[in-house]
C-alpha cells in the first residue's frame, strides 16, 4: 500500500538574484513499512523535499506539485491541518540534535509536551508512554533521567531523544534527515541499529535522507538518487549497488573509498556542483557525466517505469 | 558531446585563459547596494548641503553671530522675523543678534563636535575592542573592566564637574565627549574580533609566519570594517544629540558661541512671546540632520551587513 | 630512501579551562588535549590520524605547526628539534611543514581574490621574488590544483568547497613544504568531490615527495590514502600500524570497535558494530589507568591502575595491557 506520493514536486526559491531551481519535478512513492533511503550530495535538493513533506519550507520557497498522503495533498492542507499531521503521522529527525530541543526544558516535558497536545495524554498515561519511548530508544536508567535537561546528554543520548520525541506518537512515516552525519562512527552505527529495530517494532515507514552510501547500504530496501532536484535512479537498495544503471549512482559509488578493498583506485567526478540559478532544460548531470551525448544537453530524460527505475537516455550497456 | 567538444578546444581554452573574470569586491557590492536605497542617497545629498552651509554659510550672512542688530533690539517681536529686507534672512533671535548666522555657527559646531568626537571615539574603542578580544585573558579582562566603570559614571555630572575645572571651549568639549564615549563600539569590536581570530584563515596566515599587527590589520581589520562603519554612522548622530542635550541644560558651548541644543534652547525659552522662528529654524536644522544620519546609517547597515544579504 | 622527515617524541598539549573557575583567583582546570603522542613518518609517506571527536588529533596536528604551544615533548623536522619558543624557528618551521584546514571556505579571508590569497606566502617566504614572477607561481599554482587562471581576480564565496579547498592547497604549496599536514581536509565536502581531493592530493605527493599527516575520522578516506596509520582516543595513542595491518589485524580493542562501526557500501555485508558503553571520560580529569578503560569490553583489573606503555611489535604499535591475540 502506498503512504505518501510525492507527484511532480518543484520548489525554487525566490533570492535577489532570482530564483534558485532547488528540486525540479520529482515523483516517488513511500510504501508502508518501507525503507527509503534519498541519497543526494549538498544542492541535490534532498533535504528540501523533506521539509515540503512537513510544510517547513522557507518563507520565500515556492512549492508544485502534490504531496498526497492518506489522499490529502499536503501542499494545500492549512497550517492547522498540518499540525495534527506532523509529529502524528509524519515526523522528523534532524541531523543536529540540540536543534530540536529546548534548551531549558527537562526531557520529560518536552516529551510530555508533545503527547499532550497531539493525543491529549496527560499525567500517568502520558508519563508510561513516555518511558515506553526511552526504553525503545534504548536510554539506560530513563526513569532517573527523564529529569534532565539536553545537554546533560552526550551527542549520541540526545540523538536517541530526539528519535524518542519521533516515535512518540507513533507515526506512520519517519523522515531522518541525515540523522547520524554528527555522531561518531561507533555511536552512528549504534543509532542505526536502534532506528532498524524500532522499525521493526513499529512497522512506521522511513525516509533516510543521505549521503553516506555506506549507511544506506546497511540499512534500507528502497534507495533513490537524487541529482541537482532530479531523480536519477530509483531501485531495490540491493539492485542499485549490485548494478547501478545510472552514470551517476556509478560514479558516486566509485568515489567511495571501501576500507575492506583497498585495492581500488577512488575515481572522483569531474567538475562542481549544478548551477541552480537556471531552470533545467537538460540533464543536470550531463556537464559532469563520462558518457555524454551531444543529446544529453538538450534532452531532459523522464524516469523509466519500476521496478528499476533511471533517468538516463543511455543503454545500461553502454555506459562505462 | 557538443558543448564538451567545444570546451576542449585549443580556442576555446586560449579563449578561456585570456578572458579574466574580474567580481565586484565587497566594497565596491556594498556601495552599489547603497545607492540603490533612495532614501539613503537623499539623506546623503541632504547631509552633504548641511556640511556645504555650515562651512560656506557664513559668507552670505550679512551680520556675524555675535553682533548686535540695535535697531531691532527691544522689538524683536515686530520687526525680528525672518526678512530679506534687513538681511536677517531667520529674523534675529531675543538678544537681537542675526539667527541665520547663529545657526550657520550652531551646524558648525555640531557637526564638528557631533563628527569628530564620534570618529576619535569610535577609533579608541574599536582599537581597545580589537586588543582585548584579540589577546584575551589579563588585557580582556582589565579592558571590559574599565568599561564598566566608564558606563557607570553619570555622564552629565561628569560634563558639568569637568567644564567647571577645566572652563567651556569646543576642544574641551570634545575632549569630554570622547573620554565619556571611548568605549563606543568596543564590545561589538571585541566580539567580532574574538569570532574572527578562531576563523581558519587566520590560523592560515599564522602558518605563513605573519605578525599579530599583520594579521590583525590586513586580515581581521579588513573583515569587520563594516561594523566599525555602521557603529560610526549611528554613533555621530548620538554624539550630535548628547552635544545638544548639554548645551540645551546650559552645561554646554558658551555664548555666544552657539550650537543646534543652545539655539533650541534660546527658542523654546521665547516661544510663548510670539517669536517662534527663533526655535524652528534651528530644530528644523537639527531635524533634517539627525534623519538623514539615521537613514543613512540604515542604509549602510543594509549595504554591508552579510546577515542581509540572501 | 626511507629517511625520517618529521617525528614526534611524547608530545602532549594542556589547555587552561578557565570557565571551571569557581572564583576569579581560584586554580583553573586543565584540560588534557593530547597526552604523550610519538611517531615517525619518512619521506613522502603519509600518516593518517583517526579517532572520534574529541580525541585530540586535531590539536595534535595543530601543536606540530606551532598553532597551540605543546606543553611537552619534541617534534623533530628534517632530523632537527624544533623550538617553538623562538619565533625565527617557527617560520622556519613554516617553510617546511604547510597546513590545509577542515573549512575550505573559512580558510580563506573572504576580503582577498584568489590571486592575493595564493601570493601571500609568496610575499612572506620569498620576498625577494618580483611581481612578474610571483604571477607566473600563482598561475602555476592554480594550474596545478585545477582551477582555471581567469578565476585569479575573483573572491572566495563565488566558488565551491571543493574549488577552495583547491585553492587552499595552492596555498600551502606557495610555501614549498617538504610536509603537509591535513586537518580533516575533506570531510567538509561532497563524496564525489572527496575523492577529486583526495586524488589530488595523491598526485602531488607523488610529484613532489610531499610527506602528509592526514587527520579524519572516515577511516575509509584515512586507510585509502595513509601508508601508515595511528589510532587516538582521549588524546592517547591506542595504536599505531602500517594501514593494511591495522585494519586486517587491529590488536586494540578500541581499534576493533571501531573498525567494526565503519559502515561498508555493500548491502551483501552485514556489519555487527560492537557497542562501547560506558561514557567517555572528562578531559579535565583523565582516568589514572588506561584511557580507554571506561568502555573497554574486555578491561582487566589492573586497567584502572596502570596506563599501559606504547609496546612495539615490528612495525605494530599498540598500548594496551592485553595480550595481542
Amino acid at each position: 500500500m502506498t503512504l505518501l506520493s510525492v507527484q511532480d514536486l518543484s520548489i525554487r526559491f525566490r533570492t535577489p538574484d532570482g530564483y534558485v531551481h532547488a528540486v525540479n519535478n520529482v515523483s516517488f512513492d513511500i510504501e508502508e513499512g518501507e525503507k527509503l533511503a534519498v541519497v543526494g550530495e549538498s544542492g541535490s535538493g534532498k533535504s528540501q523535499i523533506a521539509l515540503a513533506i512537513l510544510g517547513l519550507l522557507a518563507n520565500n520557497a515556492e512549492a508544485s506539485g502534490r504531496i498526497l498522503y492518506k489522499g490529502q495533498n499536503l501542499l494545500d492542507l492549512p497550517r492547522r491541518e498540518m499540525n495534527k499531521i506532523r509529529a502524528k503521522e509524519i515526523s522528523i529527525i534532524f541531523q543536529d540534535p540540540m536543534s530540536s530541543l529546548n534548551p531549558y526544558m527537562t526531557v520529560e516535558r518536552q516529551l510530555n509536551e508533545i503527547l499532550e497536545l497531539h493525543e491529549g495524554l496527560r499525567g500517568r498515561a502520558a508519563r508510561s508512554r513516555v518511558l515506553e519511548v526511552m526504553e525503545a530508544v534504548q536510554i539506560p536508567d530513563a526513569k532517573n533521567r527523564l529529569k534532565s535537561y539536553p545537554h546533560e546528554f552526550s551527542g549520541g543520548m540526545r540523538q536517541r531523544i530526539v528519535i524518542a520525541m519521533a516515535l512518540l506518537c507513533r507515526p506512520k512515516l519517519i523522515l531522518a534527515d541525515e540523522p547520524t552525519t554528527a555522531l561518531d562512527v561507533t555511536v552512528q552505527a549504534q543509532i542505526m541499529h536502534l532506528l532498524e529495530d524500532i522499525q521493526k517494532e513499529y512497522g512506521s515507514s522511513i525516509m533516510l535522507i543521505t549521503h553516506d552510501l555506506g549507511v544506506v547500504a546497511g540499512f534500507c530496501n528502497e534507495t533513490l538518487v537524487l541529482y541537482g532536484g532530479r531523480v536519477m535512479e530509483r531501485a531495490g537498495t540491493a539492485a542499485i549497488f549490485a548494478a547501478p544503471a545510472h552514470p551517476y549512482t556509478r560514479g558516486l559509488m566509485r568515489a567511495v573509498p571501501n576500507i575492506h578493498d583497498p585495492s581500488a583506485t577512488l575515481q572522483s567526478i569531474p567538475g562542481q556542483p549544478p548551477n541552480q540559478t537556471r531552470p533545467l532544460v537538460h540533464c543536470p548531470f550531463a556537464g559532469r557525466c563520462g558518457d555524454s551525448l551531444e543529446a544529453c544537453f538538450d534532452i531532459l530524460p523522464e524516469l523509466s517505469p519500476a521496478p528499476h527505475q533511471r533517468a538516463c537516455i543511455r543503454a545500461v550497456e553502454e555506459l562505462t | 558531446m557538443r558543448a564538451k567538444k567545444i570546451m576542449s578546444s585549443p580556442e576555446f581554452a586560449q579563449a578561456a585563459a585570456e578572458e579574466m573574470i574580474n567580481s565586484r569586491s565587497f566594497w565596491a557590492d556594498a556601495r552599489i547596494r547603497f545607492f540603490k536605497n533612495k532614501m539613503a542617497v537623499i539623506s546623503v545629498t541632504l547631509l552633504f548641503g548641511l556640511v556645504l552651509f555650515a562651512s560656506f554659510g557664513q559668507f552670505f550672512a550679512q551680520w556675524s553671530y555675535e553682533e548686535i542688530d540695535w535697531s531691532v533690539l527691544g522689538r524683536v517681536k515686530e520687526a525680528g522675523g525672518p526678512s530679506l529686507e534687513n538681511g536677517h534672512y531667520f529674523g534675529v533671535d531675543e538678544l537681537g543678534r542675526d539667527l541665520y548666522a547663529r545657526v550657520v555657527q550652531g551646524s558648525r559646531v555640531s557637526l564638528l563636535v557631533g563628527f569628530l568626537a564620534a570618529i576619535i571615539a569610535v577609533c579608541i574603542g574599536a582599537t581597545m575592542g580589537a586588543i582585548a578580544g584579540y589577546y584575551g585573558g589579563r588585557t580582556d579582562q582589565i579592558i571590559v573592566g574599565a568599561l564598566n566603570i566608564t558606563l557607570s559614571i553619570p555622564y552629565i555630572i561628569f560634563f558639568v564637574v569637568w567644564q567647571a575645572f577645566f572652563g567651556r571651549s569646543l576642544m574641551q568639549m570634545i575632549l569630554v565627549m570622547v573620554i565619556i564615549n571611548w568605549t563606543a563600539g568596543l564590545l561589538i569590536v571585541r566580539g567580532q574580533v574574538q569570532t574572527l581570530k578562531n576563523k581558519e584563515f587566520v590560523d592560515a596566515a599564522r602558518m605563513l609566519g605573519m605578525s599579530d599587527a599583520k594579521i590583525i590589520f590586513k586580515h581581521i581589520l579588513p573583515n569587520m570594517l563594516w561594523v566599525i562603519v555602521i557603529y560610526m554612522s549611528i554613533s555621530i548622530p548620538e554624539m550630535i544629540m548628547y552635544e545638544s542635550l548639554v548645551s540645551f541644560l546650559g552645561v554646554g558651548i558658551q555664548e555666544p558661541n552657539t550650537s543646534w541644543g543652545a539655539l533650541i534652547s534660546e527658542g523654546a525659552k521665547t516661544m510663548t512671546f510670539g517669536t517662534l522662528w527663533q526655535l524652528l529654524y534651528p530644530a528644523a536644522f537639527f531635524v533634517i540632520a539627525q534623519v538623514s544620519l539615521y537613514y543613512i546609517g540604515d542604509g549602510l547597515r543594509d549595504a554591508l551587513d552579510p546577515k542581509e544579504r540572501s | 630512501m626511507t629517511s625520517e622527515m618529521i617525528s614526534v617524541q611524547d608530545l602532549a598539549v594542556r589547555f587552561t579551562a578557565n570557565q571551571t573557575k569557581k572564583w576569579p583567583w581560584s586554580k583553573p582546570g586543565v584540560v588534557k588535549a593530547v597526552n604523550g603522542v610519538s611517531f615517525a613518518v619518512n619521506r613522502g609517506q603519509t600518516l593518517g590520524i583517526v579517532g572520534e571527536s574529541g580525541c585530540g588529533k586535531s590539536t595534535l596536528v595543530r601543536a606540530i605547526a606551532g598553532l597551540v604551544k605543546p606543553s611537552h615533548g619534541t617534534v623533530r623536522v628534517g632530523g632537527k628539534v624544533v623550538d617553538y619558543s623562538r619565533r625565527k624557528e617557527v617560520i622556519a618551521l613554516r617553510r617546511q611543514v604547510q597546513m590545509i584546514f577542515q573549512d575550505p571556505v573559512a580558510s580563506l579571508n573572504p576580503r582577498m581574490t584568489i590571486r592575493d590569497i595564493i601570493a601571500e606566502p609568496l610575499v612572506m617566504f620569498f620576498p625577494e621574488m618580483n611581481g612578474e614572477a610571483r604571477e607566473t607561481r600563482v598561475h602555476a599554482l592554480l594550474d596545478r590544483v585545477g582551477i582555471p587562471r581567469r578565476n585569479a581576480n575573483r573572491y572566495p564565496h563565488e566558488f565551491s568547497g571543493g574549488q577552495c579547498q583547491r585553492i587552499g592547497i595552492a596555498r600551502a604549496l606557495a610555501a614549498e613544504p617538504k610536509v603537509l599536514l591535513c586537518d580533516e581536509p575533506v570531510s567538509a565536502l561532497d563524496v564525489s568531490i572527496q575523492a577529486q581531493v583526495v586524488n589530488l592530493l595523491q598526485e602531488l605527493q607523488a610529484d613532489m615527495g610531499l610527506t602528509l599527516i592526514f587527520v579524519a575520522h572516515d577511516l575509509g578516506v584515512v586507510r585509502h590514502i595513509s601508508d601508515e596509520i595511528l589510532v587516538m582516543y582521549l588524546g592517547g595513542m591506542m595504536e599505531q600500524a602500517p594501514a593494511d595491518a591495522l585494519v586486517a589485524r587491529p590488536t586494540h580493542p578500541y581499534t576493533r570497535a571501531l573498525l567494526s562501526a565503519v559502515p561498508v557500501p555493500d548491502p551483501s555485508q552485514r556489519i555487527t558494530p560492537q557497542v562501547l558503553d560506558g561514557d567517555l571520560p572528562s578531559p579535565l580529569n583523565l582516568p589514572q589507568g588506561c584511557l580507554f578503560q571506561s568502555r573497554c569490553p574486555a578491561r582487566l583489573p589492573e586497567c584502572a591502575t596502570t596506563r599501559p606503555d606504547l609496546k612495539r611489535d615490528g612495525r605494530h604499535y599498540r598500548a594496551c595491557l592485553l595480550e595481542a591475540s
